[in-house]
């Protein structure tokens, strides 16, 4: 398969280890902020070919993960109106409310629906003019730009029975946000390679300058993100601190402007909750005042709902990298894929559910 | 001439399903006579007794059944009806059995096209005239409309075992070697791009196939079979993990071996699918004695439905509590685990 088995090389992978492994002489603590790239290194198993003396710890970027709760137990009360089809992409439908989950509440009957592309909730509002299609928009600027383009073409086609509950986050201030914490151990990141094909990288040059952090934008391939701790490390063996590009197949230094154009459009940035991390300024997009005709937050009247995570649940020492999966007591006896008291369980990119499908056995 | 007889007919004649096709009455006899009978032709059935009735040889029998509920009804590379009739010849080869006769019971909603279930009947009587089974007994129930989905179909099938060969979970022994008969995933993945609406190009067919032609050519060449799995619901991963679990085995796979059609990979990468734990409809695994392993790869690799079989791993040691390990392209050893719920498509 083209693009991809290049960057599963064994060879390739093989010389990148052997590169990494000869500049390293000090330990470093280096997070990588995707989700996707969390999944790919604990699939493959790249944490194991690399130095003891390099600890890799998961960042706060899976969109699943870091929806608060209260969105979550918004999208269920949304769901129980009646004439209402709620439309959501297929991993959010496991995460846990304050009391359910949208996959039991469709059991029940609640018509709530799988879409690939919040593009195909559009279809659906045409398709139905006598329901109220509702789009759960959750993810970082990756997806921020589909989900706006929804909004958008509603606008344009003067649909009035589409809705979407926004809960879109952004990535530069939850990195600074972990820097700022008094208890941080990162020293590098790997930038999150998807989140940069829109975004670009000009956003990263002030955080690397002011915490004197090297930052290395980076794919989710078993070589990229190889490549991408290779470069990383090599700043810190120098002790330099400077932007990097390791995805160039994919990322530009100013991303992707019509994207960016369109989400300055329908979007305004605001503070935003986090689950597991709290309240972080300027973290946020939801739907600017222009577009409030489709804010199903208003429309639906759930704008106040307010819930508390788990108490068990340590996600959030988690997303922060403080502690691996294995080391919660919860882990595999309280939360199960089955039964998750937090969203980094349900996920297929949330920490807690790659080291359980991965790594259970080696952790009993 | 003037003709005086009364002429007053019945409107018996639907091109869809009503309830009166499940009623006892006349359009009951019509749908048997008009649409069941003439494609299952045989004599069993046309007997029209409450059973079918035939000889059995000495020896050990094979019965299991199973229902199929598949929606879309007609999708890529086959059909529910076909799907009903390999999945059971499928179920009696796993244990080695010769597949003799099956019954079909449909269950059927109000307003489903007459024309539609005579192709669904069409697609079973092909796959059986191939094996060389007879459909013999069944049934047919109609609901009402928004009851059920177009058509439902329970399939049970009874075989023999000519082999003296005891193909179960626990003949599996630590040596042995695990073969598949071929690619993986195109079935899940050919149905649940029909279903889902994903509007993607592309050219999967479901790999749906009656095995038992080839499982009967492996076991007349004296194959010493332990244990065969078809790959349906959850796929490889899921299959092999059950039979791991209760043959307390550790069973060692090699990524790199494991065949998956670039399409299918493509895909799955993009929907963030695994390959390994999507179904199968023409495809299974099996454990064989490391000396027969060339032998078996040989005559599977003869039989068109097994040209794709490859050696993909090994039973290693007993352990205490049975598991699946795969071996990355880079030598980094992971545990396969059973799915939590269904594969959902990802977020990004």
């Amino acid at each position: 398969m083209k693009f991809v088995d290049e960057f599963r090389d064994p060879q390739r992978v093989k010389q990148w280890v052997q590169a990494i492994q000869e500049i390293t002489t000090q330990p470093w603590t280096i997070m990588e902020v995707c989700g996707g790239q969390t999944h790919s290194i604990i699939k493959h198993g790249l944490d194991q070919l690399l130095p003891e003396s390099i600890n890799l710890i998961h960042g706060p970027g899976c969109p699943v993960c870091v929806t608060p709760i209260a969105y979550i137990d918004k999208a269920l009360s949304i769901a129980q109106e009646e004439d209402v089809i709620l439309c959501s992409f297929g991993d959010m439908l496991r995460v846990p409310g304050s009391q359910d989950d949208l996959l039991s509440l469709k059991s029940l009957g609640a018509d709530i629906r799988i879409v690939y592309s919040p593009l195909d909730a559009l279809v659906l509002a045409e398709q139905n003019p006598d329901k109220k299609i509702v789009f759960f928009a959750v993810g970082f600027e990756t997806t921020a730009p589909t989900c706006a383009m929804a909004v958008y073409q509603a606008k344009q086609r003067g649909l009035t029975n589409f809705y979407m509950l926004a809960c879109h986050v952004r990535v530069p201030p939850v990195m600074q946000a972990l820097l700022d914490a008094p208890d941080n151990t990162v020293q590098g990141f790997l930038g999150a390679g998807h989140v940069c094909s829109i975004m670009g990288y000009h956003e990263y040059p002030p955080i690397s300058a002011q915490y004197q952090i090297p930052i290395v934008v980076t794919g989710f391939e078993p070589v990229d993100i190889l490549q991408g701790l290779f470069l990383c490390i090599q700043q810190l063996e120098r002790g330099e601190a400077s932007v990097e590009n390791q995805y160039k197949r994919v990322v530009t230094e100013q991303g992707n402007l019509p994207a960016q154009q369109l989400m300055k459009e329908v979007y305004q940035v605001l503070d935003r909750q986090w689950r597991g991390l709290g309240n972080i300024a300027q973290s946020g997009f939801a739907l600017s005042d222009e577009y409030a005709a489709w804010n199903a937050e208003m429309h639906f009247s759930v704008a106040d709902i307010q819930s508390n995570e788990s108490r068990e649940c340590r996600s959030g020492e988690i997303l922060k990298g403080l502690i691996k999966p294995a080391q919660c007591p919860a882990f595999n006896t309280r939360c199960t894929p089955e039964h998750p008291l937090g969203a980094t369980m349900v996920s297929s990119e949330g920490a807690c559910a790659a080291y359980y499908h991965y790594r259970r056995y080696q952790n009993d | 001439m003037t003709d005086k007889t009364l002429n007053c007919p019945l409107p018996l004649h639907y091109e869809h399903i009503v309830m009166a096709h499940g009623g006892g009455g006349r359009l009951m006899q019509q749908l048997l006579d008009d649409y069941i009978q003439p494609v299952f032709n045989n004599p069993l059935l046309a007997a029209k007794n409450d059973s079918a009735v035939f000889d059995v040889p000495a020896g050990k029998m094979a019965f299991t059944t199973d229902s199929y509920v598949v929606n879309p009804l007609f999708f890529p590379g086959g059909d529910i009806g076909k799907l009903a009739v390999c999945g059971t010849l499928n179920d009696l080869a796993m244990s080695g059995a010769k597949p003799l006769y099956l019954s079909c019971s449909l269950i059927l909603e109000e307003g489903f096209s007459l024309q539609k279930l005579k192709q669904i009947l069409n697609s079973m009587q092909q796959v059986a005239t191939a094996a060389g089974v007879a459909i013999v007994t069944g049934d047919t129930k109609v609901v009402e409309h928004g009851k059920a989905d177009g058509v439902y179909i329970n399939t049970a099938g009874v075989g023999v075992l000519e082999t003296a060969l005891v193909i179960n979970v626990q003949a599996i022994q630590a040596g042995d070697v695990i073969i598949v008969s071929g690619d993986l995933g195109r079935h899940g993945l050919a149905v649940m791009l029909e279903r889902d609406g994903f509007e993607f190009e592309h050219n999967i067919q479901s790999d749906c196939a009656d095995l038992s032609g080839l499982v009967q050519d492996l076991l007349q060449a004296g194959i010493d079979i332990h244990c065969m799995r078809d790959l349906t619901r959850g796929g490889l991963a899921s299959t092999l993990i059950e039979l791991a679990s209760h043959a307390g085995l550790c069973f060692e796979l090699q990524q790199a071996a494991i065949p998956v059609q670039d399409n299918v990979r493509s895909l799955c990468e993009i929907l963030g699918f695994d390959p390994l734990y999507i179904a199968n409809e023409g495809c299974f695994a099996l454990c064989v004695p490391a000396h027969h392993a060339e032998k078996t790869l040989a005559l599977m690799q003869q039989h068109r439905l097994g040209k794709q079989a490859t050696i993909i791993g090994t039973v290693k040691q007993e352990v205490e509590r049975g598991y699946v390990s795969l071996i990355s392209e880079f030598g980094i050893a992971r545990v396969l685990d059973l799915f939590s719920g269904e594969q959902l498509p990802r977020i990004c």
